[in-house]
């Protein structure tokens, strides 16, 4: 948008939503809402606590491991689905059901199966975020043109250095952009999981303060995570930026 | 063929006397940092078609949006049957490069689109595009899809929804070039019928030099960026005679050859 | 899916004509033939895992499946999607209106898009379930709770969907329709919401698929009614087959419900994509 000539930068109006933020909460109105500068303070002060560092640490663990076994599942099957037709056919529907169905029905199943712990999360976090990263990894391979592949045999291109120096680099922009919205439903699918298995890292925090009431510190916790999130998907997103320059002349 | 050279340009891109459709005059254009036209003088006449031509990124396009009304110029002024232009009108039609048909529309639908626009009634405006369909080719196609037709046909559903709302200017801008070679040309021997037949004045944006010489009774070459006009040709051809003959005529490839060596100086 | 597949052995290959009749047959339903084979190996395999057993509360397929029809035809499945279905319907609904309406005013006035697309921007990427916790508080464990769930989860999306729909509206269209002088209200109604239309109902069928989430999740976090409820209860008796059956059936539910409206989607918007 622009003003008095001058272009006002998109996200700027969060600030006239959090100054909103801040004069509703000192109004009082709405108990459920403190003022943002409390909040604020509160976060500063958050951080600092050991609960709120066990609990940053936990969560992460989960999340980074669920992350990292959905980043590697997800492109091997994804390659797979790619390039061989009967793996199409036989995952295709499962993984196109999967993408889109509700995970969090299947957690208390997760949750009796591998207990009422971290591997639970972790499991959460890779169901969330896998789907769509096999998808993307797909289309993508799907999308690496023939005569590139063409290219890479007649110069002797060995089946390993096909594979890994031409169809999946080839294919990196989608595969990217795949792990991007899979790493968004993965933070959503690791705070699920701890709010439901509710005993574990910030789950247990967001379980705490909202029983007893104590929205500073529950709007802290939540503004780090939303924090937190953005800040990990503007950051793939930046990276995906930097191989999208030839998605163009592939 | 007549030549218009360079140095004779101020004078003849003014046709004294003759009838005159649209007036182009000191037409600037700069989009921020770009300088797109300089300072444009130019006379189309009526009832002619006139080809615009030049290397790529000279400003035809520019040009002909502005003719249409849809950009604002950044100086200068255009008339069409002498009436300043500040917008789009129901004189002038385009015809555009990517066709810019509906895909959910029929192709009667989208034929009689600008007269839905104008509010006119269903049967009257599908009676009158179901004429036009026709006159470019398409009867029995009328409730295709776009998606179903050829970009030839697709292309023809632009000029039928051009034809149809009776304007009296044009504007067509490279309506060819996403439209394979021989349909091409069965399309360019079909255009030329069809000024034939309509009168109207058209203005035609064309890369393709055999493709500007064998429709255009004008052609007015523009030089690289900033674009201003290098040379006016006026190709003399028989008509009359058969495309093919046409396209085999001496003074046809002359004309052909003259303009690529004015133009070849401009790729690099 | 209607994927070429590679024929295994030319049709010629094969002597009498009665082989081929066969074969082309067979061709002809080749997606159903894979799909029927792709859901039979899923069930071969689960029905295994659940006989070695790989865990005590890993039922087979047979079981499931007895519970399934049993629940189905017992009442249990009617009565619990009485309860879940109505706050994801009334939750969808709104957001539907809500969210359309919003995007469609961002996609078209630039100060709207400065002012509120940030906020449904952050709102999207963020994990919004951390918040259904405090619906408890204002909107108790009833109806108005589950259906703010959906709502929180289903609109972002809905909303952006619509917002960026319209914000790419095919821009060689919208000169088309300026230059045959089409005023305002006529670009946006008859060139850029049709344009959009697409868009938007991918929208809408990625808000249901929130909603599905959101709704569960209000019922096993906060409510304890509907199928959420037939979760977690026949996980505190044990009931595994029960359980397993109830998280079938909310899956299959929504996938279901997603297909038809992909289905309607293809049928009534995207005539390039029909089939003729
Ligand atoms: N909206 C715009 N903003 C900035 N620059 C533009 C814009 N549209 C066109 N230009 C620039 O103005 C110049 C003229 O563009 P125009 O499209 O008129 O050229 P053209 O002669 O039609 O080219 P082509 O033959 O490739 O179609 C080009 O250099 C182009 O990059
Ligand atoms: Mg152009």
């Amino acid at each position: 948008m622009k003003l008095f000539g001058y272009r006002v930068p998109m996200m700027a109006s969060l600030i006239v939503w959090c100054a909103i933020w801040e004069l509703v909460g000192r109004s009082g109105a709405l108990f459920l809402i403190p003022p943002l500068s409390d909040v604020l303070v509160a976060a500063v002060a958050l951080v600092q606590t050991g609960t709120w560092q066990a609990a940053a640490i936990t969560t992460l663990n989960s999340f980074l491991v669920g992350m990292a076994l959905a980043i590697l599942v997800g492109v091997a099957i994804g390659v797979l689905m790619g390039r061989s037709v009967a793996a199409d056919n036989l995952l295709g529907i499962w993984v196109n059901i999967f993408v889109s169905a509700p995970l969090s029905a299947l957690v208390p199943v997760l949750m009796i199966l591998f207990g009422m712990g971290e591997t639970t999360v972790v499991v959460t976090v890779f169901l969330f975020a896998v789907w769509i990263i096999v998808l993307d990894t797909r289309a993508g391979i799907q999308g690496v043109p023939p005569s590139l592949i063409e290219m890479g045999r007649s110069y002797g291109a060995s089946r390993f250095a096909l594979y890994f120096r031409i169809i999946l680099l080839s294919a990196l922009p989608e595969i990217l952009a795949g792990i991007r919205l899979g790493v968004i439903r993965g933070v959503k699918g690791v705070v699920i999981g701890q709010l439901l298995v509710s005993i574990l890292g910030y789950g247990e925090l967001f379980e705490l303060y909202s029983r007893n009431f104590d929205m500073e510190n529950f709007w802290a916790l939540t503004i780090i995570l939303f924090a937190a999130a953005m800040l990990l998907s503007g950051l793939i997103e930046s990276l995906e930026k930097r191989v999208d320059y030839y998605a163009g002349v592939r | 063929m007549r030549n218009i050279t360079a140095q004779a340009t101020a004078a003849a891109t003014r046709l004294a006397g003759s009838d005159v459709a649209v007036e182009v005059r000191g037409i600037s254009k700069l989009y921020s940092e770009v300088e797109a036209l300089r300072a444009i003088d130019l006379d189309f006449p009526r009832g002619k078609l006139t080809t615009l031509l030049g290397p790529s990124g000279c400003g035809k396009t520019t040009l002909l949006k502005i003719i249409a009304g849809l950009i604002p110029a950044t100086a200068g002024e255009i008339r069409v049957n002498g009436q300043v232009v500040t917008g789009p009108g129901p004189e002038r039609a385009f015809v555009f490069q990517d066709f810019a048909l509906m895909p959910w529309a029929t192709v009667m639908r989208n034929v009689a689109f600008g007269l839905e626009l104008k509010g006119m009634g269903r049967d009257e405006r599908q009676a009158i595009a179901a004429k036009y369909i026709a006159e470019v080719g398409l009867t029995g196609f009328e409730s295709k899809y776009p998606h179903e037709l050829s970009g030839g046909m697709r292309q023809r559903v632009g000029l039928a929804r051009a034809f149809a709302v009776n304007a009296d200017v044009l504007l067509l801008d490279e309506p060819f070039s996403a439209v394979d070679e021989q349909n091409r040309r069965k399309f360019q021997e079909d255009l030329l019928s069809l000024v034939e037949k309509e009168k109207k004045t058209f203005i035609f944006v064309t890369h393709s030099i055999e493709e500007a010489v064998y429709c255009s009774d004008r052609i007015v070459i523009l030089s690289r960026r900033p674009g201003r006009i290098s040379q006016i040709i006026e190709p003399e051809i028989d008509r009359s005679a058969s495309p093919d003959a046409i396209r085999r005529d001496q003074s046809y490839l002359d004309t052909v050859e003259e303009i690529w060596q004015g133009l070849k100086r401009y790729v690099d | 899916m209607s994927l070429p597949l590679h024929v295994k052995g030319s049709p010629r290959a094969l002597p009498s004509t009665e082989a081929s009749f066969l074969w082309r047959k067979l061709s002809e339903h080749r997606t159903a033939l894979w799909r029927t084979a792709s859901i039979g190996l899923f069930f071969l395999v689960w029905e295994i895992a659940g006989r070695v057993p790989i865990s005590f509360a890993f039922p087979t397929f047979l079981e499931t499946l007895r519970a399934f029809l049993t629940m189905l035809f017992n009442g249990a499945f009617v009565a619990a999607y009485a309860q879940t279905l109505q706050p994801l319907v009334i939750g969808i609904a709104i957001s539907a209106v809500v969210g359309v309406g919003v995007g469609i005013v961002m996609g078209l006035s630039r100060f709207a898009e400065w002012l509120v697309a940030p906020v449904f921007i952050v709102l999207q990427a963020a994990p919004m379930a951390a918040l259904i916790p405090l619906i408890t508080f204002v909107y108790g464990i009833g109806l108005m709770a589950k259906t703010l769930a959906v709502i929180m989860l289903a609109l972002p999306v809905i909303a952006l969907n619509g917002y960026k729909a319209v914000r790419n509206a095919n821009p060689s269209l919208v000169a088309m329709c300026v230059s045959f002088q089409g005023t305002r209200w006529q670009r946006i109604t008859k060139i850029i919401i049709p344009d959009a239309s697409p868009v938007i109902f991918a929208g809408l069928r990625l808000g249901l698929a929130a909603g599905f989430i959101g709704v569960i999740l209000a019922e096993l976090l906060i409510t304890p009614t509907g199928i959420g409820d037939l979760i977690t209860y026949h996980r505190s008796v044990a009931d595994y087959p029960e359980m397993y059956a109830a998280v079938v059936s909310i899956i299959l539910v929504s996938t279901l419900t997603l297909a038809a409206l992909e289905a309607f989607e293809l049928r009534v918007l995207r005539p390039e994509k029909r089939r003729t």
